[in-house]
This record gives C-alpha cells, sequence and structure tokens, in this order.
C-alpha cells in the first residue's frame, strides 16, 4: 500500500475535508408491491437500453410464477406486497438521527466510529462523502485499464461489455429471487479487470462508507479477464440499518483463464431484514474464486455462494462463518459444481449460535461425470454457546465422475465447563472467556480478511457476546 | 505477609467426600510440597481451591490473609493472586498463547486497579520475552494457538510461563513434573525457584520426590484418605522416595471407600 493510499485513507473519518457533492436528481420512488407498471417506471427512470427492459419485465413474469421456496428458511414473514421496490436511496435515508435505533448508536460507539461516519452508516444527517478519495483511486485504476463503476453507469459506459456478461452466470430464472432482483435491481458494481491485470488493493475497501447506499436489490457483475486478479471487499462490520426489511442481491462473477478473484463480504444486517442473496461465479481454466463470507445480523439470512467450476483445473473455494443471535436464522452455505476435469473445491463453514439461534449449513458438491480426477473438501464447525441454540447441516454429494477425492467433516462442539474454567481460572470472566473461545473459532477466516476489516470483526463479536452469558 | 489458609476442608464429588478436614496454611513465598498415592484428593484440593463448581464443600474454609474466597467465582480468586498450573491444560484453539496472556493480565489488573488502561503491545512483547527467556524458551511458541497440538512438556512448560507473566502471590502446580523430560525439569524447576523467591507461596503437587530435587520445599506434607497425615522438611519426601507409600497405608490404613481417582 502506497503512502498516498495511506494517507487518503487516513482522511477517511476526519471530518470534512473533502466536500460532498449531492447530485440533485429529480427523486423518484414507486408505490407499495410489484407489478409490470413498476418494472417499467424503474426502468425508464434509469434510461435503460430496451433490452434490459424486456429482461426485466421476462424476469418479472418468471418470478410472477414461482413460489416464495419452502425449503429453507422460515420466509412466512416476509410480505412481498408491502415492499417499496424502487426508492433513490438517498430518498430512503431521510431520516433523522434521533430515529436510528439505540442499540445501532452504541454498537457505533464501540466500534470507535467517528460521528460523520456513524450517522453516514446510519443514512440521515448531513452526507459524508469520499468523492475525492473515490477520484485519487479510480485515477489509478483506470492507468491499468480497470474499470470499477457503478452498475447503472457500467452499463451505460460500457454497454458491449456489460450485455455479454450480465446474467450469464445468474439468470433470472435461477431462482426465486434472483428473478425478482433480475426485475427491480438497481445500485451495485460494475467492475472489469483487464487481461494480466492485477488490482493490488482491495477494491470497495475505501468506500466501506458508501455501503449505507447499497439498495435492497443491488446486483454487482465482477469481471476477471485472463490471468487478471482482484479482490473485491463488500460491506462493512458496522450494522446496516434499515427500515426496509428486505435485501436480495445478485452477485455475479466470470473468472476466466487462469485469472483469480476474491469476493469477500462482511455484513451485519439490522435483527429485522431478510436476507437472502444470490452469489455465483463461472471459473474458466485454471481459474481460482474465493469467496469469504461473514454473516451477522439479519432476520434471516439464505446465501449459498457458488462456484461453476466450467474450465479444467478450476479451484474454488467458500469459507463462510456465520453467527445467529436470539431470534435469527442463519441458513447459509455453498454450492460447488465440477463441469470439467482435474477442477477442485474447498468449502470450510463456521457457525456460531446462541440465546435460541440457529444456524444451518446447506451444501451442495456436484461433480458432472466429465469432472475426472477432481477433489473436493468440505469442512462444517458448529459451535453452541447454550442449550437453547440449535445448528444443522445439509450436505448434498452428488458424484457422477470416476477418480474423484471427496471429504466431508462435520463437528458440533459446545463451549465446555471445562475451557470455561481454564480461562476463568485465569483470570477472565465468564462473557470474556466465551468471547475468547468463540474468537479464536473464527480466527481462520478473520486472518483472510484485510487488517481494518479484522480489527473490526473482533470488536464486533465482542459486542455480540456482550450480555451474552448470564 | 500475606497467607492462603485451608481450615477443616470437607469436599464432596459427586456425593463423595473427597477431602476430609483438610488443614494447611501457605505464606507468601514458602514452598510446600503437597505428595502422596493416586487417588487421595491431591487434584481435588487444588481445583476446589481455585473454585471449580463441580466441587461442593461441605464445611470448612479457605481464606487469603484471614478472607474467605469460597463466595468467589474461579476469575475472582485468579484476581485475589491464586494461580494453578493445570494437570491437563485444554486447547483454546484459534487463540494464541501470547494474545491469551495479553487479554488475562489486562483482566487481572484492571480487576486489581480499575482505571488500569491495559498494557501496551510493546510491553507486554517485552515481559512476555523476558519470561520466556527464564524458561528458555522459543519465542516462537508465543505466537502458537493456546495448548493446541503441544505436547505434554510444552503445555507444562507453557502453564509455568504464565505463572511467570501474571506473577500470582499463590501458586498450585498440579503434577508439573509428569511428562517434563529430565532437562526440561530442571529448565522449569528452576524458573519456578527463581519466581517464588519470597514472592510467590507455592504448592507443589507431586507423586515423585524427583521435582524436589530442584525445587527444595520448605514443608513437605503427605496426603492420604482427603487429609494431612504427615507433615516435615525435604527429607520425608526423601523417605517418600526410598520406602515408597507403603508405611502411610499400614499406619494409616487402607483408603475408605470413595477415594479414587
Amino acid at each position: 500500500m502506497t503512502d498516498n493510499h495511506q494517507d487518503i485513507l487516513q482522511s477517511i473519518g476526519s471530518g470534512d475535508k473533502y466536500g460532498f457533492s449531492y447530485p440533485d436528481d429529480s427523486i423518484f420512488t414507486s408505490r407499495k408491491g410489484l407489478d409490470e407498471e413498476v418494472v417499467r417506471q424503474i426502468s425508464a427512470y434509469k434510461e435503460e437500453p430496451e433490452w434490459m427492459l424486456e429482461f426485466r419485465l421476462n424476469a418479472f413474469r418468471h418470478f410472477s410464477k414461482r413460489p416464495i421456496p419452502t425449503w429453507g428458511a422460515d420466509l412466512s414473514g416476509l410480505n412481498l406486497e408491502e415492499i417499496i421496490y424502487y426508492a433513490r436511496p438517498r430518498q430512503i435515508d431521510q431520516k433523522s438521527w434521533e430515529d436510528v435505533p439505540e442499540n445501532i448508536k452504541n454498537t457505533f460507539d464501540r466500534l470507535g466510529l467517528p460521528e460523520a461516519e456513524q450517522k453516514y452508516l446510519a443514512g440521515v444527517g448531513a452526507q459524508y462523502d469520499s468523492e475525492m478519495v473515490y477520484h485519487n483511486i479510480q485515477e489509478s485504476l483506470e492507468k491499468q485499464g480497470v474499470i470499477f463503476l457503478s452498475i447503472e453507469n457500467g452499463l451505460k459506459q460500457h454497454p458491449d461489455l456489460f450485455r455479454e456478461h450480465f446474467a450469464s452466470v445468474v439468470p433470472f430464472s435461477d431462482n426465486t429471487f434472483a428473478a425478482l432482483n433480475s426485475a427491480v435491481w438497481s445500485g451495485g458494481s460494475f467492475v472489469y479487470v483487464p487481461k494480466g491485470v492485477h488490482v493490488d488493493l482491495p477494491l470497495q475497501a475505501y468506500f466501506r462508507l458508501n455501503m449505507a447506499n447499497i439498495g435492497q436489490f443491488e446486483r454487482s457483475l465482477i469481471i476477471a479477464d485472463e490471468g487478471a486478479q482482484v479482490h473485491y471487499v463488500e460491506g462493512c462490520t458496522a450494522p446496516l440499518y434499515r427500515t426496509e426489511s428486505f435485501h436480495s442481491g445478485v452477485i455475479e462473477i466470470v473468472v476466466k483463464k487462469g485469472a483469480r478473484v476474491r469476493y469477500t463480504t462482511i455484513q451485519n444486517w439490522s435483527t429485522n431484514v431478510y436476507n437472502l442473496v444470490t452469489q455465483r461465479a463461472v471459473v474458466e481454466e485454471d481459474g481460482t474464486m474465493e469467496w469469504v463470507d461473514a454473516n451477522l445480523g439479519s432476520k434471516v439470512t439464505m446465501k449459498y455462494p457458488a462456484c461453476f467450476l466450467k474450465g479444467p483445473g478450476a479451484h474454488g473455494e467458500v469459507l463462510s462463518v456465520a453467527f445467529a443471535g436470539p431470534g435469527q436464522h442463519q441458513d447459509a452455505g455453498a454450492k460447488m459444481i465440477h463441469f470439467a476435469p482435474n477442477t477442485s473445491s474447498k468449502i470450510t463453514s463456521k457457525s456460531i449460535s446462541r440465546g435460541n439461534g440457529r444456524s444451518s449449513y446447506r451444501g451442495l458438491v456436484r461433480v458432472a461425470s466429465a469432472a475426472e480426477n477432481s477433489r473436493s473438501n468440505v469442512v462444517c464447525d458448529a459451535l453452541l454457546l447454550d442449550h437453547e441454540s440449535r445448528s444443522d447441516t445439509y450436505p448434498t454429494m452428488d458424484i457422477k465422475a470416476k477418480d474423484v477425492q471427496i471429504g466431508h467433516e462435520a463437528t458440533v462442539s459446545k463451549i465446555g465447563e471445562e475451557q470455561l474454567f481454564y480461562l476463568n481460572s485465569r483470570g477472565l470472566s465468564d462473557e470474556e472467556a466465551t468471547t475468547m473461545v468463540v474468537s479464536g473459532f473464527i480466527e481462520p477466516l478473520v486472518k483472510e480478511l484485510p487488517m481494518e476489516y479484522a480489527v473490526e470483526m473482533n470488536k464486533l463479536i465482542q459486542i455480540q457476546m456482550t450480555g451474552s452469558v448470564g | 505477609m500475606t497467607e492462603l489458609e485451608i481450615r477443616n476442608l470437607h469436599v464432596l464429588v459427586n456425593d463423595k467426600e473427597i477431602i476430609r478436614d483438610f488443614n494447611l496454611t501457605i505464606r507468601q513465598g514458602e514452598i510446600h510440597a503437597l505428595m502422596g498415592p493416586n487417588g487421595t484428593g491431591k487434584s481435588t484440593l487444588a481445583y476446589t481451591i481455585m473454585g471449580h463448581p463441580r466441587y461442593q464443600i461441605t464445611s470448612g474454609d479457605v481464606l487469603i490473609d484471614g478472607e474467605s474466597i469460597l463466595g468467589l467465582t474461579p476469575d475472582e480468586r485468579a484476581h485475589k493472586g491464586i494461580f494453578l498450573a493445570f494437570q491437563y491444560p485444554v486447547s483454546i484453539p484459534g487463540v494464541s498463547l501470547a494474545n491469551f496472556l495479553r487479554v488475562a493480565l489486562n483482566a487481572r489488573n484492571k480487576a486489581v486497579n480499575p482505571d488500569d488502561k491495559g498494557i501496551s503491545v510493546v510491553k507486554f512483547r517485552q515481559l512476555l520475552k523476558s519470561k520466556m527467556d527464564l524458561l528458555k524458551m522459543d519465542y516462537q511458541f508465543a505466537s502458537r494457538y493456546l495448548n493446541e497440538g503441544f505436547s505434554g512438556g510444552e503445555k507444562k512448560r507453557a502453564e509455568i510461563l504464565q505463572m511467570a507473566v501474571l506473577e500470582p502471590r499463590f501458586a498450585i502446580l498440579d503434577e508439573t513434573d509428569s511428562g517434563l523430560d529430565i532437562d526440561a525439569l530442571r529448565i522449569v524447576s528452576e524458573g519456578v525457584n527463581t519466581l517464588a523467591q519470597g514472592h510467590i507461596g507455592v504448592l507443589v503437587i507431586t507423586h515423585y520426590q524427583r521435582m524436589l530435587n530442584y525445587i527444595t520445599p520448605d514443608f513437605v506434607h503427605i496426603m492420604y484418605g482427603g487429609r494431612i497425615v504427615e507433615s516435615g522438611k525435604a527429607e520425608l519426601a526423601l523417605r517418600l522416595e526410598e520406602q515408597g507409600y507403603e508405611w502411610i497405608r499400614e499406619k494409616y490404613g487402607v483408603l475408605p471407600d470413595g477415594i479414587h481417582d
């Protein structure tokens, strides 16, 4: 990391050094509920080409016919009629600081975020803008030919590249919520890394403040051309406070021959949110895709990052941790589909449940008959912090090829009396001791995170654990 | 001078009386050896003093300077300066020995002084290195996960390192000598000697005389049937080494029911 970038990083949160520019757009909000008219309005408001409107309408028609899935977490509390499917993000954010719940404010304080950043994250008050930072980084990326834009601008500025890849990884027919997202998507990123270019710094790490603007139906498209490398980080450990209660994103990633992409998500939704996300990557010959995924918060999360290992020698990994607290269900997992010979995959799933929280691992490893000599290894570890909490695993293996190596291990552990006593005897309270065991449990994930996220992740675990031992 | 007093202690484990009328006073700076055959309640005593929830005290008391500690939780007892070197330390995957010790040191310091701001990382490293030097430990050891994959000897050495960093007033070493080879035994024993001098009241629990070749106890006690039956100076340990425990059995009879490991 260069000094210049360090300076920029440090200046984030340092106050009003960079003035913000607030585009004076007219404000558009759709009415509650969804029909073709609303879809047309969204597309028209975004001034989209005809093909995109057609895509949205087709997706909407498909969505209308598909039932809400019942095979996973309980979604009966989700009322799709009551949702506003499109609102300009900043208009949603017209709330006052006083409306932000105390527990969220306390978490901000404990994370040590400056007040301006707190307000920005909560989506209230003076906008806190990082245009200037964005601009500097944008310049250095542009020199390398890297495209990093909002998804809307990606469509406008690079229509051919966009159209070639959009929905190529996640077609709208993939699942109910992918169909819904396809109909009403708004916000997200468009990234293209040209052949052979290695982006040294994690993308988005600098723009975490912008997270407050991600929409309910964000959609991102990342393309790493042959031999390219990029690490994209999405999210922030501060709770994302939303009054709306539904988030359904789609992330599509294309990993071309010999390319390497890591996509890191850290999300801490407020506990009223249904978080139903589709994340998929297509990995071509000798490419590598790594999903690093931390799910905290939300009421229900359903999320199964997937790798379609299409080219020989392709490799996919998912490293995920889910923390289910009171009233929460984290239904998370991974899918690895091996289509080509000599492909390999690795799934490491860790879950922590406490206070009647429930976490499930739901995973699929499929090895097609052509995928000879492939390997897959799945490790699921669940940690239960009390007797009320619950953990389940639903692994599916579908192996059609010969000469494959498949491993699956699952463990469920409780924090033992002897572990607690040992740590107590060194002067740690029950809460400190439990927090320490939990931190150790997720260490394999935390050490993969960029430094500033790792620090925050540890603080966040401490906060999650506060009051957990009674 | 601070003292730890165990007075007329009776302890039940799974409804069986394991400790019966145990009495012992340890002053800061004194080294006491507690010896005895298997199953006489030595480890039960250690756990009971530390406050393990599974051990039920039916009568008697444990006091520091006349103040009972029986109402305190194990962490509060640690804050009072009691340390137990475990016979079987448990592992905490993902937590480095160094990180764990820094958290533990800060927790103790904060309990003693609520305004304590915690030791800086730099100062802690210096402290840790000096203690590791004392025990002739490789610095790299501190970055390993706590007791995870440690050999028997490494675990014991790590226990003494924790004692060295936390600087308790009273330390109970529960069979710290088991699992140590002769070189490690010498190094660990010398470490204990250096640390204890005038500062720590030590209770060395052991079956064998061999650790006492390096740690010269001020007092040797023989525990049998849940209480101390013989007390003396270092020579008592030598007598055990020569004659075994047979004469104790003859003198004090067979163990009552319920006393076993």
